[in-house]
């Protein structure tokens, strides 16, 4: 029996959620059309048109605005402004990173050892493997966080629980002390710091600023060139993106919605309303910290390279900056944001964007983008609040809340101009 | 009658000042009380101590039948025992509409795992538009509620306690800023609720007190300075001197 047969007249009719919010259709069917024009062009299933590097580049992009989604949901809807997230992504991709390095070195060392005269016993394997990883950083042994590093379901499973955990440990000590606002950021600031600092050191066991490295090989697949291992990640990037973005549509809309948002504008309310308020936003913060780190373990790969700077504070304010711009509280608005300005950034700052000849100065993008940015930053929060999203309501002409803000009792006088009363008995 | 709520010999200090001192109210079920008082009186830090979010230094605050101590309880957990609570601004969610500002509030699991997976069911909808008919806002279900009228704001506020469903009910100045005609809806709606629970209305203006004919407790620094019919504590001397009078 649905609702929508037994509704009392005037009820609303039970809506999908694809009713709910129509930009789900627009966007998959865009990412739909986008994914297969690039494949249609790239060189290993098309004309080549579109090189490899930038086939991965495209991939990357796709990460990256599936971050920025996580980042939406817990800033824009749910009010957290984490300065962390990029950490979960940067953990994500370290824990791939581990079992991608560990896997082809193992490969490696046991071609070069089975020249030997004698077959290599298994030991002789492993410390030939940890030799090749931590010799750079004068080390033979592998440290106990490589206890996994040679099974992929148990790194992938790190994946999701090592940013999991890490956003549970730290939101549950940081929401029960109720810390919230600009302190509860600077606090996300400082650990993404600490594990940025921590990871630059050489005993940290992950190979301290040398990172790991060699990611786009891909162990058993060695047969595949780049330009279809490419492709292959690429689709799995842009399939994680529509899945989160369906995820968080879910999330975002309907009663939970209605919650975490209500959180965002007036938290001590939704406790007098009954909600524990910190079990919400813990559920919200490990969700999009867990989304991030399937971001960076399908990024990395495409990237070839972590290091310690990834995890670096500065990441995580340019997504916040990214999400600003693109528009808070939508969706699509983090992945415009995201896919714009991070495809803008590399071109800027990859030498793609030509210099401008000032007579007496010459500006130089790779100097100069850093201020394009900051500025335009500056410029959508202080005169376009909504951001790149909000140019999809001038089209739509949505219906937005035009009186926002608190009529107090002295503003009620203006009541006697409105007309009587709505709907009430006198 | 056993008292639903009571709260005996509380006393609370802010940096030495004493907002509440050796205070001790009973409120049955179902009662309509009226608690007045001149400003700085401890009315709203009454509130703030029974709803949980001031804690006293002494004293004791015990709920319903069991006697359930309400202190060291968390604001939520409060709520969810049946304790509903109006603030003296109209504080609803601006930015969302009317029906999800009443959705919100409905009488449901709290949790966030029962909140994701939670479906409006009919007589959801059917509570709802009944809740939005006593309040007089029918008319507004689909609009957002920071379009509202300062009264229908206050009204929508006084809905969402409807649709928790609570056993109490604590007010703070709901009439304050209204016409008269809104102040005479306002009246009603309390005097109904207060037919089925406990409904606590603070209140400054004596006219709307006179109008709901119910208890009155008068505090005056923290304590309880006279109780009964407002003709009682109205002919009452120290009432006349530290509140009426002045």
């Amino acid at each position: 029996m649905t609702a929508t047969v037994t509704a009392p007249a005037g009820a609303p009719p039970r809506r999908s959620l694809i009713a709910q919010n129509p930009s789900i259709l627009w966007f998959l069917a865009i990412l739909a059309t986008f994914c297969f024009g690039v494949t249609f062009l790239a060189e290993a299933t098309g004309t080549g048109a579109i090189s490899t590097s930038m086939v991965k580049t495209l991939g990357k992009t796709l990460c990256l605005c599936l971050v920025a989604l996580a980042m939406d949901v817990v800033w824009g809807y749910c009010g957290i402004l984490s300065l962390g997230h990029m950490a979960f992504f940067g953990l994500g991709g370290y824990a791939i990173g581990m079992w991608l390095m560990y896997a082809r070195t193992e490969i490696i060392v046991a071609q070069s050892l089975a020249e030997a005269t004698l077959p290599p016993t298994e030991a002789e394997i492993r410390d030939g493997i940890a030799t090749q990883i931590f010799g750079v950083v004068g080390g033979n042994e592998f440290p106990a966080v490589w206890a996994f590093a040679h099974s992929l379901p148990a790194q992938l499973a790190m994946v999701v629980l090592v940013p999991g955990l890490l956003a549970l440990v730290f939101g549950w000590l940081a929401f029960r002390s109720r810390v919230t606002g600009v302190y509860l950021s600077i606090l996300t600031q400082a650990m993404t710091l600490a594990l940025s600092l921590y990871l630059f050191q050489n005993d940290s066991g992950l190979r301290g600023n040398n990172g790991l490295s060699g990611l786009q090989n891909i162990p058993g697949l060695e047969s595949l060139g780049q330009d279809v291992i490419s492709i292959a990640f690429f689709w799995a990037s842009a399939l994680a993106l529509a899945l989160g973005y369906l995820l968080f549509a879910w999330i975002v809309s309907g009663k939970m919605g209605s919650v975490i948002r209500a959180i965002r504008d007036d938290e001590a309310r939704v406790r007098f309303l009954g909600y524990h308020v910190e079990s919400f936003k813990l559920v919200v913060f490990t969700l999009t910290a867990i989304v991030s780190g399937i971001a960076g373990a399908l990024y990395y790969p495409q990237a070839g390279i972590i290091n310690p700077a990834e995890l670096a504070p500065i990441a995580s304010i340019y997504l916040a900056v990214w999400v600003a711009i693109g528009g808070r509280g939508r969706l699509y608005g983090a992945v415009i944001g995201a896919a714009l300005v991070s495809l803008l950034s590399s071109w800027f700052t990859g030498g793609g964007a030509p210099d401008v000849d000032l007579g007496v100065y010459t500006v130089q993008w790779t100097d100069w983008w850093l201020v394009l940015l900051g500025v335009s930053f500056v410029l959508v929060t202080l005169f376009a609040p909504k951001g790149l999203g909000g140019l999809v309501d001038l089209i739509a002409e949505r219906r937005a809340p035009q009186r926002v803000g608190d009529y107090g009792p002295d503003k009620s006088a203006l009541r006697r101009e409105e007309g009587p009363p709505q709907g009430g008995e006198e | 009658m056993s008292a639903l709520l009571e709260v005996s010999g509380v006393s609370v200090t802010f940096d030495g000042f004493r907002a509440i001192n050796n205070l001790s109210i009973a409120i049955g079920e179902p009662e309509l009380r009226a608690i007045i008082g001149p400003n700085g009186a401890g009315k709203t830090t009454f509130m703030d101590i029974v709803t949980g979010k001031t804690r006293p230094d002494t004293g004791r605050v015990t709920w319903g039948e069991r006697s359930l101590s309400l202190l060291g309880l968390s604001e939520s957990a409060i709520a969810r025992e049946g304790i509903g609570r109006k603030f003296q601004k109209p504080t609803v969610f601006e930015a969302q509409t009317v029906r999800d500002n009443l959705r919100m509030a409905l009488k449901n699991r709290r949790a966030p795992l029962d909140v994701l997976v939670w479906r409006e069911r009919t007589d959801d909808t059917a509570r709802i538009e009944e809740i939005a008919a006593e309040i007089g806002l029918s008319a507004h279900l689909p609009r957002i509620a920071g379009e509202l009228s300062h009264g229908q704001k206050q009204w929508l506020e006084i809905g969402m306690l409807l649709a928790q469903e609570p056993r109490l009910l604590l007010v703070d100045e709901p009439a304050a800023g209204m016409t008269p005609a809104e102040r005479a809806h306002t009246t009603d709606l309390l005097k109904r609720a207060a037919r089925t629970r406990a409904v606590v209305v603070v209140e400054h203006d004596m006219e709307f007190v006179r109008r709901l004919g119910c208890k009155v407790t008068v505090l005056h620094e923290g304590a309880v300075l006279a109780e009964g019919s407002i003709d009682h504590v109205a002919a009452n001397r120290d009432v006349i001197d530290v509140y009426l009078g002045r």
